[in-house]
């Protein structure tokens, strides 16, 4: 609440340096320093209570504190308004460093992280778990890392652009990730200018040189833990050979796929032995059942055949007659005297007689 | 008076600042991951923290050292190991296929002073060792064939590229540890088409073989069980072929006359005669023929 009115009395406010600028509280404008002086961030409580002596003479008690601001500051000589200020300055000073360090000086490691200490910029140490204490921070710089943590890169994706070549000179659509942490923090931080972008590098060289030397077959089929193995210790000892510090954790094949471009032709290919697994199956029922029949078949005409020793003439022609009665039961019979007749008998008529009487039998 | 002891003070202020500055800059603090080169008015004077080959991290050389102030100036140079990758480039074989390589080359640099005295700085290090990278991979894998690719060999020939590049490199005061191949890929087009090609019939070819495979596999199969149930009737009915003559022409008239009420025959009519052996008692000309 800044009236224009206002301005004159916080002018004069400023002038006496006792008040603060937010002091402008008051309503009459006129003549507000009388009232709000002592609002100010230095403001003393014995004004306060001398201001309803003042009375009516508003412009006397604005030149009494004017007076009493001068005697305050102005035997300083003025020149240096902010005594108080600077002890202020200085105990926070004195307060920061302290802070500055304590903190800088004594580092908590968590169980997982190794504190690197440089001195100066040179490698100095490197602190374990638990609480490490080093010379304040210009001096001794700690940057902590984390060693147990295994970290995680995925390389390799579906796509076309990136397939790899195979010994049998196919492609194969490979995803893989590798697992790593680091072994030790002083190589891993000063080794490597590129730590990470190395070890992708590193790996999908050590992957490819594997694969390039097995078959498709190989690597999409049982030899992948192979692959696997041998990729992660090439890799192992590529990151050795630049003394990185980073040990491999292994290596894990996601997906190895043929391309999506050929990926029919392999279709094809299962298809084609569920194909051949079907015809064997089929053959194997009819093995099965031609074999049967003929054990079968041969049983009975053994059983028969034994009988059929004992009493040949007998049983033959038993089984003669039995066997005609079934046919001859069951179908039209005609029976001809003379052998020249038969041609022309009109068998159809003879056919149609009988026809009608069936029902009615 | 007070006026100007007062300028005075501020003088001294100033000067002290000045002073501590030039301590400062007298005094420079070398971080292990670089090395320093010490330039006295454009000459190599000394090297700190320079790259010795099997010394420990900390041992020497990092840290605070000295300088003089205005005179000497420092070259920062990397002393880790860095990276230079060639650009992709095609290279093409002795037996004339196409292959598209990606390469990388680790380096270090050994002699800080050689490499600023020839390159001036690491990028135009890096931009001077690419294209020599990349001439020495494609005069290398130029002179194989495409399939020696694909073997162990491979690592032999980037060891013989790693050596003619170091040869190249030890001119910039640099070390070439190690260079690989990242990938070898079948240029896109006609190539890679073919490639897709072959692959594709090889599994045609693959497929059909199976199915024929199975097929034959299917036919032996059938094959001996007919076999076996030839040799199983053979052996029951060869007992007494005369027998099994009439037997099987009993089981046949059977089947052949008799409705099974399956399917519908048509009727069936025979014509006898009465000289049929079945009817010969029939006409009463007693057993016998």
């Amino acid at each position: 609440m800044m009236t224009i009115s206002g301005w004159g009395g916080r002018v004069r406010g400023l002038f006496t340096d006792t008040k603060g600028p937010w002091g402008q509280g008051g309503g009459d404008g006129g003549d507000p320093p009388a009232d709000e002086g002592p609002g100010g961030p230095w403001g003393e409580p014995p004004r306060r209570g001398r201001r309803p002596s003042l009375g009516a003479g508003n412009v006397s008690a604005l030149e009494e504190l004017l007076r009493r601001s001068r005697a305050r500051f102005g035997g300083n000589g003025g020149g240096l308004p902010g005594r108080p200020n600077r002890s202020l300055i200085l105990w926070g000073l004195i307060g920061f460093v302290l802070i500055w360090l304590v903190f800088t000086s004594t580092h908590s490691i968590s169980p997982g992280q190794r504190g690197v200490v440089t001195q100066l910029g040179r490698y100095s140490r490197t602190l374990g778990p638990g609480v490490g204490f080093t010379l304040p921070s210009p001096i001794e710089r700690v940057k902590k890392l984390d060693v147990e943590k295994i970290q995680s890169i995925d390389l390799g994706s579906s796509g076309a652009d990136d397939l790899m070549l195979t010994g049998d000179q196919n492609l194969i659509d490979l995803a893989y990730s590798v697992r790593w942490n680091v072994r030790t923090p002083e190589l891993y931080l000063f080794q490597m200018a590129q730590p990470d972008e190395t070890i992708r590098e590193v790996a999908e060289s050590a992957m490819r040189a594997v694969v390039s030397q097995v078959t498709l077959n190989d690597a999409m089929g049982d030899r992948r833990a192979e692959i696997e193995a041998q990729a992660a210790q090439n890799m192992q000892r590529i990151l050795d050979s630049y003394r990185s510090g980073i040990q491999v954790q292994g290596i894990a094949i996601k997906q190895a796929d043929p391309p999506d471009a050929v990926n029919d032709a392999f279709k094809q290919v299962t298809a084609a032995q569920q194909q051949a697994q079907s015809y064997i199956n089929s053959a194997n029922a009819y093995s099965l059942q031609l074999r049967q029949k003929a054990q079968g078949e041969a049983t009975a005409f053994d059983k028969v055949y034994e009988q059929y020793r004992l009493a040949p003439e007998v049983t033959r022609r038993r089984m003669y007659y039995e066997t005609m009665e079934q046919v001859l039961s069951n179908v039209d019979k005609t029976i001809i005297e003379a052998p020249g007749v038969t041609p022309y008998l009109p068998l159809p008529e003879v056919k149609k007689q009988r026809q009608p009487e069936e029902p009615q039998q | 008076m007070t006026d100007i002891l007062r300028r005075h003070r501020l003088l001294t202020v100033t000067g002290a600042i000045v002073l501590l500055l030039v301590l400062l800059g007298s005094f420079p603090i070398i971080p292990e991951t670089k090395q320093a080169v010490v330039v006295r008015f454009g000459k190599p004077v000394r090297i700190y923290n320079m790259y010795k080959p099997g010394r420990p991290i900390g041992t020497a050389g990092a840290g605070i050292n000295w300088r003089i102030p205005f005179a000497e100036q420092l070259v920062w140079i990397d002393k880790r190991v860095q990276d230079v990758d060639m650009q992709r480039q095609q290279v093409l074989s002795t037996d004339q296929r196409r292959l598209q390589v990606d390469a990388f080359a680790r380096y270090r640099i050994i002699d800080p002073t050689l490499m600023y005295i020839r390159a001036g700085n690491e990028e135009q290090l890096t931009e001077q060792l690419r294209p020599i990278l990349g001439s020495e991979v494609r005069n290398e894998l130029g002179r194989i064939e495409f399939a020696a690719l694909l073997t162990p060999e491979r690592q032999g020939i980037m060891d013989s590229v790693r050596t003619s590049l170091n040869r190249i490199a030890r001119q910039y005061g640099v070390e070439i540890i190690d260079v690989r191949i990242k990938r070898t890929d079948l240029p896109d087009g006609a190539p890679l088409a073919a490639a897709f090609d072959r692959m594709r019939t090889a599994r045609e070819q693959e497929a059909r073989s199976i199915q024929a495979q199975g097929a034959k596999q299917a036919a032996i199969i059938r094959a001996e069980a007919d076999a076996e149930a030839a040799q199983t009737y053979a052996a029951s009915f060869g007992k007494d072929p005369s027998f099994y003559d009439f037997y099987r022409a009993m089981q046949s008239y059977r089947t052949t006359f008799i409705p099974n009420g399956q399917d519908k025959l048509a009727p069936t009519t025979i014509v006898l005669s009465p000289q049929n052996d079945y009817l010969k008692e029939f006409t009463g000309r007693g057993p016998g023929k």
